[in-house]
């Protein structure tokens, strides 16, 4: 990265040199997502297939892997239909607000030790925050759209994500105050000195609390009521068609692999290797077992596939059982929590330390 | 002009005019959609000063939250946008008298020892932003703090409690209840032996289908 930029620098103005760096970092993040997305749909189908006694997908190219590439250049060349009397700037905003968000918060997500776009101070409070604006998409959208199924999926959207919100900030309290820090990248080497070291254990009431809020914020099954097909037809997203239909399962997946991606980093050590320094000096070993991006892939991956196990067992949840379960369950689980983490810092038993 | 400078221009303008737009708007939908626009934008001028902390807070507190909940009651109403503009010439002068008071107290207090005096220096922070903020929040101001939390707790219960109404006859679902149901409340398990066809039923059958056929 630096021999590139001396590079653009022999010849360019600095300002703008600097600009196109930035520029590519964003692309260099912003492409494999793209593609994660595009094959995480793909594993869905699969995934829920096998655990359903089925095959999923496999008729476009070997074994169905293009079968995601044949769904978006469907989707590109559908007709984009507006309802009568929607209204036709927000109709258009919509999906965009519901995507720009989910792709900006990766611009603080450490992949490894400096391996991240901005490396700013208060990068999970910026990644809570940015993370809530994704609601906005969903309920313009429902409004937009100009009819009644949309409206009420959105108005139960809206509900549920500034709930489970409030959880999702207390166990994210629960992690700074173990760690000191709001800086990701600090956060994850607080973790250090291998399995024994990660927040999991001090903090696995917290953990399930994130993980429980992180699936009701992204909308996913059990708690889809966004788009319950039984008695709201498809949801928030009933009149979107062709590429604006498919920006809403964009910024979804996107969102998916984000709260993956953010267990792995907050509660799983992202990066390190469960084995600490034990296999720091065995000279190929250290490669594999060390740590690095891999193990941080590893640990999303089996987050995500998660989401998609929940997917396939769990029945969908009743709006009022979310409710429930939201504000009498998880948030008083995580005061109890976070009191409990603070007197244990005030009087110094700190074994995870 | 330096980046930082056009930076800064660019969020004023659009903060202002996402401002007038809030106020001019005819649908109260897109009023709410400038007015989160421009808490935005000024989050956005909060972090060029380094208060990153106040503006990803105003950030997650108003736009992530609050506007959710108007944009929410907003869509849920029944607005007429023609009887909105109604009485527009009855509340002019009492909007007037209300609007230069407003400009006036704001010139009052701008024109005030507190504000009106040279920029200091930016002092720069030995540690980070929220951190000093914390500190400073958790010491010095610490009763003020706290009695700010027990407002806002008893804001919650008022709140909640105005809301709560119990109404007679009303079929209600008991939610923990529901959910603490086990097996054996819901079902019983009969045992039953294997039915005994007696002779004179199997008659009756084949009567039956003898007579369907005629």
């Amino acid at each position: 990265m630096e021999t590139l930029t001396t590079f653009l620098n022999s010849f360019l103005p600095e300002g703008l040199s600097a600009f196109i760096v930035i520029m590519l970092k964003i692309v260099a993040i912003l492409l494999p997502l793209i593609l994660a997305v595009a094959y995480t749909t793909f594993a869905e189908r699969k995934v829920i297939g096998y655990m359903q006694s089925r095959m999923g997908p496999n008729r476009v190219g070997p074994k169905g892997w293009l079968q995601p590439i044949a769904d978006t250049v469907k989707l590109m060349f559908k007709e984009i239909i507006t309802p009568t009397k929607a209204s036709k700037i927000v109709f258009f905003i919509a999906p965009m607000l519901a995507l720009a968000p989910a792709l900006a918060v990766w611009s603080v997500i450490p992949f490894w030790d400096g391996g991240v776009l901005a490396n700013v101070n208060a990068g999970l409070l910026l990644i809570l925050a940015v993370n809530s604006l994704d609601v906005f998409g969903i309920i313009l959208a429902g409004w937009a759209s100009n009819s009644k199924y949309a409206i009420l999926s959105s108005l139960r959207v809206g509900a549920q994500v500034v709930s489970y919100e409030i959880a999702m900030g207390f166990a994210l309290v629960g992690v700074l105050m173990v760690s000191g820090s709001l800086n990701l990248t600090e956060i994850v080497q607080a973790q250090g000195g291998g399995l024994f070291g990660w927040n999991v254990f001090p903090l696995c009431g917290l953990f399930v609390v994130f993980f429980i809020s992180g699936v009701a914020e992204t909308n996913r099954a059990p708690f889809d009521v966004a788009e319950g097909e039984s008695e709201i037809v498809a949801g928030f997203h009933v009149e979107y068609s062709g590429m604006a239909f498919a920006l809403f399962f964009l910024a979804e997946y996107a969102s998916m692999i984000l709260i993956s991606t953010l267990t792995a980093l907050l509660f799983f050590g992202g990066w390190l290797s469960p084995f600490g320094h034990l296999v720091a000096d065995i000279p190929v070993l250290s490669f594999i077992l060390g740590d690095g991006f891999h193990w941080l892939l590893l640990k999303t991956m089996f987050f995500l596939f998660c989401y998609l196990w929940f997917r396939a067992t769990f029945p969908r949840y009743r709006y009022d059982q979310i409710m429930r379960l939201g504000w009498k369950i998880l948030i008083p689980v995580t005061l109890v929590w976070i009191f409990g983490i603070g007197i244990a810092i005030a009087y110094g038993w700190q074994p995870w330390l | 002009m330096t980046l930082e400078l056009f930076i800064f221009y660019l969020f004023a303008v659009i903060t202002l005019s996402s401002a007038v737009g809030v106020v001019t708007a005819r649908n109260p939908v897109y009023a709410a959609l400038f007015l989160i626009l421009a808490f935005f934008t000024s989050a956005a001028t909060w972090v060029l000063l380094e208060a990153e902390f106040l503006g990803v807070v105003l950030v997650l507190v108003y736009v992530g939250a609050v506007m959710v909940l108007f944009l929410f009651v907003i869509m849920m109403l029944d607005i007429k946008i023609d009887t909105l503009k109604e009485g527009m010439v009855r509340y002019l002068p009492l909007g007037l008298v209300v609007a230069v008071t407003v400009v006036a107290e704001m010139i009052f207090v701008m024109k005030s020892s507190t504000f009106d005096r040279a920029i200091p220096e930016p002092t720069p922070l030995s540690t980070n932003n929220t951190k000093a903020l914390g500190e400073i929040l958790y010491t010095e101001y610490m009763y003020p703090f706290e009695i700010a939390a027990v407002i806002l707790v008893v804001a919650i219960i008022a709140a909640i409690s105005l809301t709560l109404r119990r109404r007679e006859g009303v079929k209600k679902q008991n939610q923990s209840e529901q959910v603490k149901t086990k097996k054996s409340d819901r079902l019983r398990v009969v045992k039953m032996g294997s039915e005994q066809r007696t002779e004179k039923r199997m008659e009756e059958r084949v009567e039956q289908q003898t007579g369907d056929r005629t």
